[in-house]
């Protein structure tokens, strides 16, 4: 590929027989959308584990922007420009949603003082969580805390956003205003990888798609082909591809 | 609703108030030598030496997570510091304090590369093992007494200042200096950047550590910083006491367990906890001293029921209910135009 921002070569990780990632091999381009589909303990999350550093691979590498990040911290790899957004949310509950931000803000993208708070404040306006900026994130709801998992990651101005699950139990209408929010984000150049169950929110934005499963990469491609291909069918949406 | 017309802040009326109350608080302390007696002199100078261990331990277990059980290490070395340098080097004996200090955060280093290798209650045994050796170690040393013990030669003492009501009025002085100065550090640097990813490690280090928080690093700095301040207010607790023993220094009641009692009763995790847990213990302790072994029972059960009924502590308590800070830490977003009045 001509200019891949991450490249992840034959990464496997296992815990005792489960494998979670099976010699996983593939590039993101820069700028892409690339989505990530798969059953339930596939292995999805454990490789967003593995990109940003949270696992340390059993083998393979991992390579952001031209050098090899496999033995660098999560807080090095956050530090050049990765971001992502927990499944089950992690807010520093007992501070308040813009100190959350700030966090991002300040520790990962490094601003400081006046350009931090703007930063801040207008992630929080594109993510709508601005009319909570004072309250204790500990305090929100699920869905709120969704947000904060995504307004965090903007906060830390990524080349690389990684969304894990985040459009689950919304509504229709804040589903599309969700699709729309990482349509922005995307055309302003993050490259993002998406794990998306809610299919037709992830095939909004994608150019890519990828299928995982046991941590293997089974089906790659343009989108709705893949959707299509039986063994899609019968792996992910748990149908009979015979029948 | 516009983003222009919102501003940040973080300072409250509540805390502009306190600061004028705490500036004439401490002017009227200052003065103490001159409207004080001897012996509440020396009860309000081991209340501001406690409050400086508690606020110190606080900035470590409420924030840093390293929840130490062998801080007495810390302050029994920097006593024992304190006298060697003085008796053998014939070093100043304030100047010794500093020193120290100096020396606490050298032996903290391959002390925290040890202990950070454990997780949790590991963590807490690890550090009450330290702290027996150091004990042990010391009470082998015989030009310091050995076992039994030390005191500060009278030429040592009277270089202080030669008149006891002088020594007495310094030693207060220096013991409120400390208090103030630690809070302060703390303070200052819990708003800082490096406070500000503290303050995120002590809700979640996994989001920490994928926000770009070198956790290990922050953990590192925290451990030595604190063990060099315990140690130099140990060697102020021994300077006080002019003597010292191994039992006495490294004991891990006197400077471990009723400090954990004051921040956990105050609230952990919090600047207000350990001040408001050091006026409480102190209140116990002068109201219920008579009453010997009893009053021992009366702390345990004052902890046991505080952290049934607020688990956050007293503090914790009261902010629950009111919105409340008297060292502001935290960030509000507000209109600009708003005046005198705090927006949402």
């Amino acid at each position: 590929m001509m200019d891949a921002i991450l490249k992840l070569d034959d990464l496997s990780k296992a815990f005792g027989a489960v494998k979670v990632a099976d010699g996983l091999t593939y590039d993101v381009t820069r700028g892409e959308a690339l989505g990530i589909i798969g059953p339930n303990g596939a292995g999805k999350t454990s490789m967003f584990n593995l990109i940003t550093g949270t696992l340390r691979p059993d083998g393979g590498s991992i390579t952001f922007d031209g050098t090899d990040v496999t033995s660098q911290s999560s807080a090095r790899r956050s530090h050049v420009g990765i971001a992502r957004s927990f499944q089950v949310p992690q807010p520093f509950a007992h501070m308040t949603v813009f100190e959350n931000a700030m966090i991002a803000a300040t520790q990962s993208a490094g601003l400081h003082g006046d350009e931090a708070e703007t930063l801040c404040l207008n992630v929080l306006e594109q993510t709508g969580l601005f009319p909570k900026a004072n309250v204790l994130a500990g305090s929100l709801t699920l869905l709120e805390r969704k947000r904060l998992e995504l307004t965090r990651a903007l906060c830390a101005k990524p080349k690389l956003l990684l969304l894990d699950e985040i459009a689950g139990g919304m509504t229709e209408a804040e589903c599309q205003s969700l699709v729309q929010t990482i349509k922005d984000i995307h055309a302003s150049g993050v490259t993002i990888i998406w794990i998306e169950h809610v299919v037709h929110a992830l095939l909004a934005v994608v150019d890519r798609l990828i299928v995982i499963d046991f941590g293997r990469k089974i089906a790659e491609g343009e989108p709705r082909a893949i959707m299509e291909s039986p063994q899609v069918k019968e792996i992910y949406l748990g149908i009979e591809a015979d029948v | 609703m516009n983003i222009q017309d919102y501003t940040v802040s973080r300072s409250t009326r509540a805390a502009r108030v306190a600061l004028v109350v705490t500036a004439l608080l401490l002017v009227i302390l200052f003065l103490a030598p001159w409207w004080a007696g001897r012996a509440d002199m020396r009860l309000m100078g081991e209340l501001f030496l406690y409050l400086a261990l508690a606020s110190l331990w606080n900035l470590m277990a409420g924030y840093a997570g390293l929840v130490s059980v062998g801080q007495q290490a810390y302050v029994g070395f920097g006593g024992y510091m304190l006298f060697a340098s003085t008796i053998f080097l014939g070093i100043n004996p304030l100047v010794a304090i500093v020193f120290a200090g100096f020396l606490a955060a050298l032996v903290s280093v391959p002390v925290a590369i040890l202990m950070f290798r454990l997780r949790g209650a590991y963590f807490a045994i690890g550090t009450w093992v330290v702290a027996e050796v150091f004990r042990l170690c010391f009470a082998q040393v015989s030009s310091l007494g050995g076992g039994s013990g030390t005191s500060l030669p009278v030429g040592i003492v009277k270089s202080l200042a030669s008149e006891r009501a002088m020594r007495e009025a310094l030693s207060y002085w220096l013991a409120l200096g400390a208090a103030v100065i630690v809070i302060a550090a703390v303070y200052l640097f819990l708003r800082s950047r490096q406070g500000l990813a503290l303050t995120a490690i002590r809700d979640n280090e996994l989001a920490a550590g994928s926000l770009g928080i070198d956790i290990w690093r922050n953990k590192f700095i925290v451990y030595v910083v604190t063990s060099a301040l315990t140690a130099m207010v140990g060697a102020l607790i021994f300077l006080q006491k002019l003597r010292i023993t191994p039992d006495a220094a490294f004991s891990v009641y006197d400077w471990t367990a009723f400090v954990i009692f004051i921040v956990v009763i105050g609230g952990i995790g919090t600047i207000e906890g350990p001040i408001i847990g050091t006026l409480v213990f102190f209140a116990l302790r002068e109201t219920l001293a008579d009453l010997g072994t009893v009053y021992l029972i009366v702390l345990g059960f004052v902890a046991i029921v505080i952290m049934l009924r607020a688990p956050r502590g007293i503090w914790g308590l009261v902010r629950s209910r009111y919105d409340l800070e008297f060292f502001p830490l935290s960030y509000r977003v507000h209109l600009k135009a708003a005046k005198g009045q705090d927006g949402n």
